[in-house]
């Protein structure tokens, strides 16, 4: 018998994807001979145990021819069949025989068992209907499968000569050099005061040097800071982030 | 809802997969809720769903239990592309997926006299989605594969066992009541194909 495939050539509606044809490609009209068979049977509202089979061979032939499937082995061996159960029916009969064998009951028999398929067909259809409209929770499972861990075998001298090629491998970070720089607060008040008693008013920018180190700046705010709570200056900010202002604190020289 | 009722909803939401009942009752025996019992607290998270008004239900199927959402979202969930449906099978696949599903284990040979028609190229499909798998050996000339079908195949047709199937007998066949073809029945080609025959006993 031959592949279903090999009738798509002809008449067959052959969808993209070949991927699973089976899925995709499929008979134009019929799913097989005997689905030919059944749809003539039915078309002529024909008795399935009686079956005028030389009628029904002419039309099984003319039909194959009309859909170009005459290439397809499967529906020439249905048709050889029906034209020799065609001829078998012509033979004469002999006179007072008991049993005749109706050369057509095997045909029948397959007939009414490929019509039970059929049925059932219908019930999965339905069913698979039901069941593609709803959709399941489509949890997918992480895919990460960790490496069963067995004991390890391995010699000292094994570990040490990898311990020690890891870290060759592994570069040397670069680690700062931190020097330890005490903040000079003292010469900073010194500073602020010099800057003080030549001007009333000063601003941040004026008694910070240029490219002031990290060190020197947090001494001066130090030291302002002192100044301010010893009463010898004011500072004052007139809004949020604008540059504060120094003031010579003169109530405190005058008490 | 009951501690037991609220244990499985989050044990079914916790599952992509229909969760089987022996699961489930394993759930509920260390649960120590000794009074309601895993049939009463499902088909209380059951009418929960649906007489409260939500957006999914539960459903039995494949032998387990499983929450869905409703029919009326599925468009707009395929719309908004958070899901998709999975395609459709073909007449074909169908057919020999019903073969399957009624004579399991059942060879490639008697699936193709059944249809009439080559299989090996549907069998493969089939065997691909997960609807099918070889179940077994045959007796005969090369000891050929059986096909039955699998769990999968129940949840995708939203089957809770095969048993939910149709019986071979209670199927209709929507042609004619058998006679037996014998020599006083069809010695003669009948002319009046239309109509009902005569039965003979």
């Amino acid at each position: 018998m031959d592949d279903v495939t090999t009738m798509h050539s002809s008449s067959l509606a052959v969808t993209d994807s070949a991927a699973s044809e089976v899925f995709v490609v499929e008979l134009a009209e019929y799913s097989g001979p005997l689905d030919l068979l059944l749809t003539l049977i039915r078309d002529e509202q024909i008795d399935i145990y009686d079956i005028p089979i030389a009628r029904i061979a002419e039309q099984f032939l003319a039909r194959i021819s009309s859909l170009k499937l005459d290439e397809a082995a499967d529906y020439l061996e249905m048709a050889a069949r029906l034209v020799r159960i065609k001829a078998q029916m012509l033979l004469p009969r002999r006179e007072g025989e008991d049993v005749w064998e109706d050369p057509r009951a095997e045909l029948v028999r397959r007939l009414l068992e490929y019509q039970q398929v059929r049925e059932v067909v219908d019930v999965l259809e339905r069913r698979s209907e039901d069941r593609r409209s709803r959709f399941a929770r489509a949890y997918a499972q992480a895919a990460v499968q960790l490496p069963v861990a067995g004991p390890l075998t391995i010699s000292l001298p094994e570990l040490l000569s990898a311990v020690d090629r890891v870290l060759r491998l592994a570069r040397k970070p670069h680690v700062h050099d931190v020097l330890p720089r005490a903040l000079d607060v003292d010469g900073a008040i010194g500073i602020v005061r010099a800057l003080l008693a030549i001007r009333a008013h000063a601003q941040w920018k004026d008694i910070l040097p240029r490219k002031a180190e990290p060190w020197e700046v947090l001494s001066l705010l130090l030291a302002l800071l002192e100044l301010a709570k010893r009463g010898e200056l004011r500072l004052m900010q007139p809004r949020a982030f604008a540059a504060f202002e120094i003031t010579r604190d003169t109530t405190g020289e005058a008490a | 809802m009951t501690p037991l009722a609220k244990l499985l909803e989050a044990a079914l939401f916790a599952s992509a997969t229909p969760v089987p009942v022996d699961a489930l009752r394993l759930m509920a025996a260390h649960a120590e809720e000794g009074e309601s019992t895993l049939e009463a607290a499902l088909e209380e998270l059951r009418i929960h769903y649906d007489d409260e008004g939500h957006g999914v239900e539960l459903v039995e199927v494949a032998g387990g239990w499983q929450i869905l959402t409703r029919p009326e979202y599925t468009e707009a969930i395929e719309r908004a592309q958070l899901a998709a449906r999975p395609q459709r099978l073909s007449a074909a696949a169908l057919e020999t997926l019903a073969i399957i599903a009624y004579r399991q284990p059942i060879g490639r040979a008697e699936i193709e006299e059944i249809r009439g028609v080559g299989a090996g190229a549907i069998l493969k499909s089939l065997h691909e989605r997960g609807l099918i798998d070889v179940v077994g050996r045959g007796e005969g000339l090369g000891r050929p594969l059986l096909y039955g079908t699998t769990p999968s195949f129940l949840e995708q047709f939203a089957l809770r066992h095969l048993e939910e199937l149709p019986r071979a007998d209670e199927l209709a066949i929507a042609l004619r009541a058998p006679r037996h073809a014998t020599a006083s029945a069809a010695s003669a080609p009948k002319k009046d194909n239309g109509e009902a025959p005569p039965r003979a006993d």
